[in-house]
């Protein structure tokens, strides 16, 4: 047999997994990030002149399965229009049977990241908006995310929120799509903590699970986002109220800075029958007790979302979304209900340069009784 | 078949993989399960060879005997029946099978005499020894980095050998003869020696433009990663292990 040097065996490493682009527009730049289901890499249009994201099928070999369902997550996205929603500008084939798609290149920080380095709440729910606002114009086009996780969404160059990974999107309900695209699909759970680290750059997709991966039909990830019914794969009871619970898992990030999976302890990256039984059933700590500086009525918006029972969460990604919007403008929030002095002190506080104005209007007052008393 | 129910639905098998030798090594029919254990033997013997040599420091006619009397022994005994995907892959079972195996000959000291035993497969040991005297173990990976290390080595290096029979028998040698100048870097026959060809020179010596060298290159290169998934497919168990196997391999880093 042939002997093959430390160096040729890298070098063919490479040549093993080489991308061959040569029958399309494209030029890869450099892999940017590597997710479950596929690696993204920086790209040239060579036509139009501009970067691009390219996404590319993982599996080793063709997988019409896979193929299949890349493909449609493509055309989900390219038909969700949106601000918040990376646009799709191609879907293509490789010579070798690998199915790749061409996306806009977003540069920016991922939420995780931004979060690390933002420690302003209001700021923070700002975007957590956003990314609300991005999943319900899913939903009312029937589409559930089902992978909702700081690390899928981004925040662009100029602030603005972008919803990422879109690999494991399931249509529910009267879609808009051909029956084509609406059937049943695989449920694949992508590590989400593996993903790489792009840094300031990061991609268009979080990422691997260098992971060793994820592959399809694997159950292994990150399952701290996850609705309860999703870990206990309870398939056909999945709508857009998972979503909401894992927007809510977001927002518990948000104001703990930790996940929730991580809150409690568990470290559960691989789900197995037991694991997933297990997440199914428990509930993380109060976002107060991790941090005691926020208010109730943001704690109750997340727990609210998060609910275990899924008919007390928030109806849809909308109405969590106008609750964060109240919770913004020191409005009262449907999942809390006020006492009196709290209903007076959010009042205060959301009027708090009138009542500062007053106030020194009073003691202007006060002074000038007390100076011209003779 | 939805997918969707095999998170936290009923505990199913995974799909056993086509042309799988592990599977084959069950079989009852001898023939099928001899020729499945020369698949694996083929694969494994190198990389387990010089796991013995550099973990277990087994001086090299003992490191002969062990991995001689690993492969026996599992044949005899029927090693690999036990082999259960869902626990690990079957590498890393081989190799926990072959510390067990190694272990268990020198707690006893009853090593196999050499010349004592039937060898069921014709090894070179010579080879591999000349392979170790040109390599140093790199102490910063373990001795499970490094069996994986030369387990790559091993698949690899039976890939290429099917490259060039492929094209040898359909009589494009052409196509090998590129690949072998450009990917494998051995031009000057030093495997350590930098790719000297570039496309224009290689199309030059071959009377072909830059494109037919572009075009042939990358159609070697994508029989060879075809004929490396295949041989990958044929030392795993389950469609599971094998994809689990293929990320792993084509993500792998040699330092």
């Amino acid at each position: 047999m042939r002997w093959l040097s430390d160096r040729s065996l890298t070098h063919l490493l490479g040549v093993a997994n080489d991308l061959d682009f040569g029958t399309t527009k494209y030029r890869l730049l450099e892999e940017i990030a590597r997710g479950g289901m596929g690696t993204v890499y920086r790209a040239e249009d060579a036509e139009l002149n501009r970067e691009i994201a390219i996404k590319v099928l993982n599996t080793p070999e063709p997988d019409p399965d896979m193929a299949k369902r890349m493909v449609r997550e493509a055309q989900i996205i390219a038909r969700l229009e949106h601000p918040g929603i990376v646009p799709v500008h191609d879907v293509g084939l490789l010579k070798d049977g690998r199915v790749f798609y061409a996306m806009k290149l977003v540069r920016g920080n991922r939420l995780d990241h931004y979060a690390a380095r933002n420690d302003f709440l209001k700021d923070r729910l700002r975007k957590f908006q956003g990314v609300c606002e991005a999943v319900a114009f899913a939903h009312t086009h029937g589409v559930i995310h089902r992978d909702l996780k700081p690390q899928n969404i981004m925040i662009g160059s100029f602030g603005e929120v972008l919803v990422l990974d879109w690999g494991v999107a399931k249509i529910i309900g009267q879609s808009r799509y051909p029956n084509s695209l609406a059937e049943a699909d695989t449920l694949r759970i992508a590590p989400g903590d593996k993903a790489e680290s792009t840094g300031e750059q990061a991609a268009n997709v979080a990422k691997p699970s260098h992971t060793e991966d994820t592959a399809q039909g694997t159950v292994m990830g990150t399952p701290q986002y996850m609705s309860p019914e999703q870990a206990r794969g309870e398939i056909a009871q999945l709508d857009e109220r998972s979503d909401v619970y894992s927007l809510g898992a977001i927002l518990y990030f948000l104001l703990t800075n930790q996940s929730p999976g991580a809150a409690n302890g568990g470290s559960i990256r691989k789900l197995n029958d037991d694991s997933a039984r297990m997440l199914g059933s428990m509930a993380p700590p109060r976002p107060r007790e991790l941090n005691p500086k926020i208010g109730k009525a943001v704690e109750a918006v997340c727990l609210k979302a998060m609910a275990h029972n899924r008919s007390e969460r928030y109806a849809s990604a909308r109405e969590l979304r106008d609750d964060v919007v109240n919770l913004i403008d020191d409005q009262p929030v449907m999942a809390y209900r006020e006492n009196p002095l709290e209903r007076i002190g959010r009042w205060l506080g959301r009027n708090r340069f009138l009542v500062l104005l007053v106030l020194a209007y009073l003691l202007m007052r006060i002074l000038f009784i007390l100076t011209a008393r003779p | 078949m939805d997918q969707d129910t095999d998170i936290g639905g009923p505990g199913r098998p995974f799909p056993v993989t086509k042309h799988s030798a592990i599977i084959a090594a069950r079989s009852k029919d001898p023939e099928v399960r001899q020729r499945a254990f020369a698949t694996i033997v083929e694969c494994y013997w190198k990389p387990a060879y010089k796991y013995v040599r550099i973990k277990w420091q087994a001086e090299n006619e003992d490191a002969k005997d062990l991995t001689q009397g690993f492969f026996t022994t599992a044949i005899e005994k029927d090693y690999f029946a036990s082999y259960d995907p869902a626990k690990a892959r079957f590498q890393t079972f081989l190799r926990t099978c072959l510390d067990r195996f190694v272990a268990n000959q020198r707690k006893s000291e009853q090593r196999l005499k050499r010349g004592g035993r039937v060898d069921h497969f014709s090894l070179d040991f010579d080879q591999v020894e000349n392979e170790l005297s040109s390599q140093s173990f790199v102490s910063e990976i373990t001795p499970e980095e490094y069996f994986h290390r030369e387990w790559v080595r091993s698949l690899f290096g039976l890939a290429i050998e099917a490259l060039q029979s492929h094209y040898a028998e359909k009589g494009s040698e052409v196509y090998f003869k590129l690949f072998e100048l450009y990917d494998l870097g051995e031009s000057d026959g030093d495997p350590d020696s930098e790719p000297k060809a570039s496309y224009s020179a290689l199309a030059q010596e071959f009377g072909l433009t830059t494109a037919d060298v572009t075009n042939y290159l990358a159609a070697a290169r994508r029989k060879f990663r075809r004929i490396v998934l295949a041989k990958l497919r044929n030392i795993t168990a389950t469609e599971e292990e094998f994809q689990a196997e293929a990320r792993a391999l084509l993500g792998v880093k040699i330092e």
